[in-house]
């Protein structure tokens, strides 16, 4: 059954002729559907063709052609490639899109971020506000009108700076001597901030009426963060609360929100391999990787054999530290400060060791390149990897999991306790371990295999109960079976060129969109690029695990115990760098 | 028991108490104290605390200088160490917590982006800087500092807390008002820095400025 699914090629033009046509453009790939018919499209998309999971959307502002376009990218859980389907609009204001958070609920927390960014509104959105600014803030900044505070000039190399290599302030060129932009005749004394109400009244949306002779009671209203020791960062949670039991919850986000979109715009293609590091600042390996991809899809240029392994590795070490932080980490948020956290905080150095030796920095390696990766590893190096990988981290795992896993508290804290369930983690686009500890076996490494994860023999490791006992022992699980991967890429790793290309400041990108994906520790990193042919992208969007994950929340939480919720929260493993990009 | 030299030369001690009293300043003696139990706010915002966490962490243990008690209140702590790129939503926040903060109260600006914006300078919703509105007592640069740069740029401090002097510092006077204090910004169209009102309502009054 699941194969003959992935085998079935998707023909949404002779199934709805005149509602749907081919993308016809060159570079580009999948379906426009017309926006009258985009619900009923995306249903049958869901209901007939089995895309039970829609990964990511996104949107494009087309300004030359005075269209916006919104993208949607979704693929099913039984595996195969990403499908691809478009809509667009008239860039005229009121620009209105049908929600398609009825048909795949994980759309949510990503169409109220086209809204703010972009300003395109969806009709009957549930909650449809400012997520990564703030309400009151003036513009849509992802608009290719709209000019940021600082702004320079479209595109780096900025004339400014290059080739002289002159340098000014930004401060100087901005009338308010700031990064700041006011509406003209702006006037901030007779300013009266917006409130907060529509944040509060969509906490209410799981209240339920009184059952006859059920006692009213007052519900408080809690804000968690954005300064709070266990939301890993600042993350800001508003919580309505009945007793001790969740009644509401809305994630606010944002605080961390760097703009990565908008300056990945007016980078060059190479300057974006250094942003991405600071995505999931974890895992830098992991971004890089999945930046690379992206960008070598849309050049269609090979990737040296030697250089694939060591990405491989790399990777595979990036997985491992992160999840033995995930273990320490969620020690700590279980109330066993510090010791845990200090032994897994050990092994992590030993890994950032080995980052540090190839790429020149512990956590910000910007170690990939097109085509290959930017330095070679030495064989002191190599050595210290295997002896990494074959002795010391089993050996290592082995003593957590024997000091933890039967510790009494550690299990009445953790077995039980809900997260998700398969379907609902399938619903709200849930990707990464959550999703397997419910028991959908879906990794990218072998549902959509990418680089030479296909040459490795493991296992996609998989939990069934979807609890938080499941989330956390599937963690060891991927950490064994990251070894396991790491054991025979070092045995079969080649010796060659580490890049196809040569060394190049300027790479060659040729027109059209790419959709690149990879299985980060934390779920499906996918990268959206449009590119027009320019040195720099017309388009870059990150499609971050940690901030879809975060769309299940409200669901996870809702009827658990106030007390559990930083560590179910910890069950998602999110960093803010990546949630608010 | 020999004589260890712990009295300073200029005072005559008599034998019979020497190596059991010291003397030495009250500033020496204060500011000892409080060099060595510098207590953190525990307040990481991007970044830059992942390696706030590893000077912590065993191989670094930045307990050794007297600064492991990070304190979640900022009511407890001694020093806002900005570990990350300041955003404009996460501003008001960050004031919120440093007026809260008794003094003595120290800033220390940790990595690019809280010095000055650093990669993510010219993006629409970021600080070029935590100086814009904090004073920063020690910069310390790197993306990010490594943890070896953390704990240089905190001996740093403790230089700086050795050299104030307890008759003149600001905190111990009576009637001296904080000139440091920093009014809440509010989140308007963009930033309102409400010290600049009317300077912003100018500039937005000409046409370059809107």
């Amino acid at each position: 059954m699941a194969t003959a699914l992935q085998t079935q090629t998707v023909d949404l033009v002779a199934r709805f002729p005149e509602k749907v046509t081919a993308d016809s453009r060159a570079g580009y790939s999948g379906f426009i559907v017309n926006k009258e018919n985009l619900l009923e499209v995306a249903t049958a998309l869901r209901d007939e063709f089995g895309y039970d999971l829609l990964s990511s959307v996104t949107g494009v502002d087309y300004i030359a052609d005075n269209k916006m376009e919104i993208v949607y990218h979704a693929f099913r859980t039984t595996g195969g490639p990403v499908l691809v389907f478009k809509t667009q609009v008239e860039r005229v204001d009121p620009i209105e899109i049908p929600s398609l958070v009825g048909i795949w609920a994980g759309a949510e927390y990503q169409e109220r971020e086209i809204w703010d960014l972009y300003g395109i509104k969806f009709t009957n959105h549930p909650d449809l506000r400012r997520i990564l600014l703030w309400e009151g803030f003036e513009g849509h900044p992802l608009r290719k009108d709209y000019k940021e505070g600082f702004f320079e000039e479209e595109a780096k190399p900025y004339k400014s700076r290059w080739p002289d290599g002159k340098h000014t302030f930004a401060e100087m060129k901005n009338p308010f001597r700031d990064n700041l932009k006011f509406p003209e005749n702006f006037d901030p004394e007779n300013y009266s901030p917006e409130n907060e109400d529509d944040l509060y009244a969509s906490l209410e949306r799981f209240s339920k009426p009184l059952a006859e002779g059920e006692l009213k009671t007052d519900h408080i209203v809690v804000n968690m963060g954005p300064h709070h020791p266990s939301t890993h960062g600042v993350l800001r949670v508003a919580v309505t609360l009945n007793g001790e039991t969740i009644t509401g919850l809305k994630p606010v986000m944002g605080y961390l929100h760097r703009n990565h979109d908008k300056i990945g715009e007016r980078n060059t293609f190479l300057q974006i391999i250094p942003y991405t590091d600071r995505l999931d600042y974890f895992n830098s390996m992991a971004n890089n990787f999945g930046y690379v991809t992206t960008i070598e899809k849309l050049m269609k240029i090979p990737v040296a054999e030697r250089a694939e392994y060591i990405r491989v590795i790399m990777a595979e070490l990036s997985r491992v530290q992160n999840h033995l932080i995930f273990v320490g980490m969620l020690i700590n948020d279980l109330g066993s400060m510090y010791t845990p956290s200090l032994y897994a905080f050990e092994e992590r150095e030993l890994i950032l060791d080995i980052f540090e030796a190839v790429s020149g920095a512990r956590m910000m390696c910007n170690y990939f390149r097109f085509g290959g990766v930017v330095r070679d590893v030495p064989e002191d190096v190599m050595r210290k990897i295997k002896e990494l990988v074959h002795d010391r981290l089993p050996a290592k795992i082995d003593e957590m999991e024997r000091f933890l896993n039967e510790n009494e508290v550690l299990v009445a804290r953790l077995t039980g306790v809900k997260v998700l369930n398969a379907e609902e983690a399938i619903k709200y686009s849930v990707t990464g371990p959550v999703l397997r500890a419910a028991g959908v076996p879906y990794d990218l490494r072998r549902a959509d295999p990418y680089s030479v994860y296909d040459r490795f023999d493991f296992d996609v490791a998989v939990r069934y109960n979807g609890d938080m006992m499941d989330n956390y022992l599937i963690r060891f699980d991927e950490m064994r079976q990251s070894l396991r991967i790491l054991e025979q890429a070092l045995k079969q790793i080649p010796e060659g060129p580490i890049n196809s290309q040569k060394p190049q400041y300027q790479v060659r990108v040729p027109a059209g969109e790419a959709y690149g994906r990879i299985e980060s520790p934390k779920g499906e990193l996918g990268f959206y690029v449009v590119s027009n042919g320019k040195p720099n992208p017309y388009r870059y969007h990150v499609r971050a695990p940690s901030f879809i994950n975060l769309t299940a929340l409200e669901t996870m939480c809702v009827g658990s115990k106030i007390a559990d919720f930083v560590a179910q929260l910890a069950m998602f493993d999110i960093v803010m760098g990546e949630v608010d990009r | 028991m020999e004589n260890e030299g712990l009295n300073l030369p200029n005072y005559n001690i008599p034998e019979d108490i020497q190596n059991v009293v010291a003397i030495t300043t009250i500033d020496r003696l204060y500011n000892w104290g409080r060099r060595s139990s510098v207590w953190p706010l525990m307040f990481g915002l991007a970044c830059c605390a992942i390696e706030m966490i590893a000077a912590q962490a065993s191989r670094y243990d930045m307990a050794r200088f007297g600064m492991e008690v990070m304190r979640p209140t900022p009511r407890q702590a001694d020093m806002m160490l900005v570990s990350g790129t300041v955003t404009k939503k996460m501003l008001p926040s960050i004031i919120r917590l440093y007026n809260q903060m008794p003094e003595p109260k120290y800033v220390v600006a940790m990595g690019a982006c809280a010095s000055s914006g650093g990669p993510f300078k010219e993006g629409y919703n970021v600080v070029a800087g935590i100086d814009k509105f904090l004073p920063v007592d020690v910069y310390i640069p790197g993306c990010p500092p490594t943890p070896q740069a953390l704990i240089a740029g905190m001996i740093k401090l403790q230089e700086k807390i050795d050299k104030q002097s307890i008759k003149k510092v600001r905190w111990y006077q009576k009637g001296k008002q904080d000139p440091n204090y920093v009014p809440m910004p509010i989140l308007g169209p963009d930033l309102i820095d409400v010290r600049r009102n009317a300077e912003i309502k100018q500039a937005a009054a000409t046409k370059e400025g809107a």
